[in-house]
């Protein structure tokens, strides 16, 4: 067959991508357990932890420019590279959420948490298990899946509507809880965004397979939460 | 022939058949090649590229044998029509070759000469000069216009016979891989060279360089053998370059474009 060495470094690649999708499904899992334990030290070494990442990402854009470079990629390879590139910078930017729940941890020092946290390490799950699906969607190129998973960001998009209310609550009660439930509702959109990063990913996924780039609509409206909140209050 | 270069393309084909004596080389192209475009014939070896190109001004008829069904729209209207001279659409659809083939004369004269031949009677210095401005020849020959054409380099003497094919004012230039026995940079040359003469120019030109249709033109025309019957040469899909080098429509397409056919 044609190409057998470039269809092994591409394979190569997309393995690269489904390692760099483990150490982010990780490192988000870590970060919310340790908030949920109030394990300042925990989030110490997940903060320190970051640059791997980043690293990662940085060798997986320089073997895609060594493939266009040498390869002359055309078609279907040129679209998967282009997107392997977008693909890595958006799980990048997934393990910045991460360090940021971590610096979260770190910045509430000794205070309690306002509340035990049970839907947003469920976000975190969600999020993850979302990730997960995309990527390996993402390596197949199995575009139904990927016209699929982004349908369930609504559920993360319902946990954090819930979660913001819980906090308004507090604060409404006690304005000095303010600072406390500002930081975890920080966490909270941090989840919100993963999850909204994981359907780029799928756009991506149906971009490789059919060439079209088109915005996949999640059935959750922005404008309508806000509407929904102003009707709640 | 018709004068009139108003019609939006420059050349088409309608349910084009070209044969060598019985066997059906290529079959039912319908092609449109847009006027100061550059249009790339791409495909691999044997699927009948350089046959189509050389359909588009009857230079197939200079092998004995060959014959056409279907038309040829030059200018509206049908080149192959009994009352058209060949000779004269060859005069208006100038070709350049694989490999450059200037005259054994000076550069001057492979310009003149060909002037000459065709009737041109105006101010042969300033005919000369500008034929070879316009194939990006002029700085690099103007002290030397009366040594042989041979004594150029390859990519020399191929801007040299571009310049001979435009100095008679042709409203199509078709080029059949006019780089493909010239190094890298000369091949730029002629790349960049193509750029400017579509301005005045239409240009269709047949590559087996994949990176070359991708760099230098703005049309692409995907031929293929079928795959049942008699083997012929056709064009399975025809877009805009970019949509071809990077989101075909067709299967086969994609194959080729991406180095996996066969």
């Amino acid at each position: 067959m044609l190409r057998k060495t470039f269809d092994n470094e591409l394979q190569q690649t997309k393995d690269d991508i489904l390692v760099l999708g483990s150490m982010v499904e990780q490192i988000v899992m870590d970060s919310m357990e340790a908030l949920k334990k109030r394990d300042v030290e925990a989030s110490k070494r997940i903060y320190a932890q970051d640059h791997k990442i980043n690293e990662k990402r940085f060798e997986i854009e320089n073997q895609c420019m060594i493939l266009i470079a040498t390869q002359q990629p055309m078609a279907r390879d040129l679209r998967l590279l282009a997107s392997i590139l977008d693909v890595a910078s958006e799980l990048e930017r997934m393990g910045d959420y991460a360090k940021g729940i971590a610096t979260i941890n770190i910045r509430l020092g000794d205070q309690p948490l306002l509340k035990p946290l049970i839907d947003l390490p469920r976000m975190a799950v969600k999020s993850s298990d979302m990730l997960h699906r995309a990527l390996t969607a993402f390596v197949t190129g199995d575009a139904d899946s990927a016209r699929e998973i982004p349908k369930e960001d609504d559920e993360v998009d319902a946990l954090y509507v819930q979660i913001y209310r819980e906090l308004m609550t507090f604060v409404i009660r006690d304005p000095k809880t303010i600072e406390r439930a500002n930081m975890l509702l920080w966490a909270a959109h941090n989840m919100e965004r993963m999850a909204d990063r994981v359907t780029n990913i799928c756009e991506r996924t149906i971009f490789v397979a059919t060439g079209e780039i088109k915005e996949l609509q999640t059935t959750y409206d922005e404008i309508e939460r806000m509407d929904g909140d102003k009707s709640a209050s | 022939m018709n004068n009139n270069s108003n019609h939006k393309y420059a050349i088409e084909t309608r349910d084009l058949d070209i044969f060598y004596g019985s066997f059906k080389a290529v079959t039912g192209v319908n092609m449109k090649v847009e006027r100061n475009a550059i249009t790339a014939i791409i495909g691999p070896s044997g699927c009948g590229k350089s046959t189509l190109l050389r359909a588009f001004n009857r230079m197939n008829e200079l092998y004995a044998g060959t014959s056409i069904k279907g038309e040829v729209i030059f200018n509206g209207q049908d080149i192959y029509a009994k009352e058209v001279d060949p000779v004269e659409v060859r005069y208006r659809i100038g070709m350049v070759f694989q490999k450059p083939n200037p005259f054994p004369k000076s550069i001057y004269e492979n310009i003149a000469w060909t002037a000459r031949i065709h009737g041109y009677r105006g101010n042969m210095d300033e005919l000369v000069e500008n034929s070879l401005q316009q194939a990006a020849l002029w700085d690099e020959v103007k002290d030397k216009l009366h040594q042989s054409g041979l004594s150029l380099s390859g990519g020399q003497q191929q801007r040299l016979c571009i310049a001979r094919a435009i100095s008679i004012r042709p409203e199509v230039i078709l080029m059949d891989e006019p780089a493909s026995a010239l190094d890298p940079i000369a091949t730029l040359k002629i790349e960049e060279l193509m750029q400017e003469l579509k301005k005045q120019y239409t240009i269709v030109i047949v590559t087996h360089n994949m990176q070359q249709a991708a760099r230098a033109s703005d049309y692409t025309a995907m031929m293929m053998l079928s795959q049942e019957g008699e083997r012929s040469g056709t064009v399975i899909e025809f877009n805009d370059t970019n949509i071809i080098f990077t989101r075909p429509q067709d299967k086969r397409t994609e194959d080729y474009v991406t180095g996996r056919f066969g």
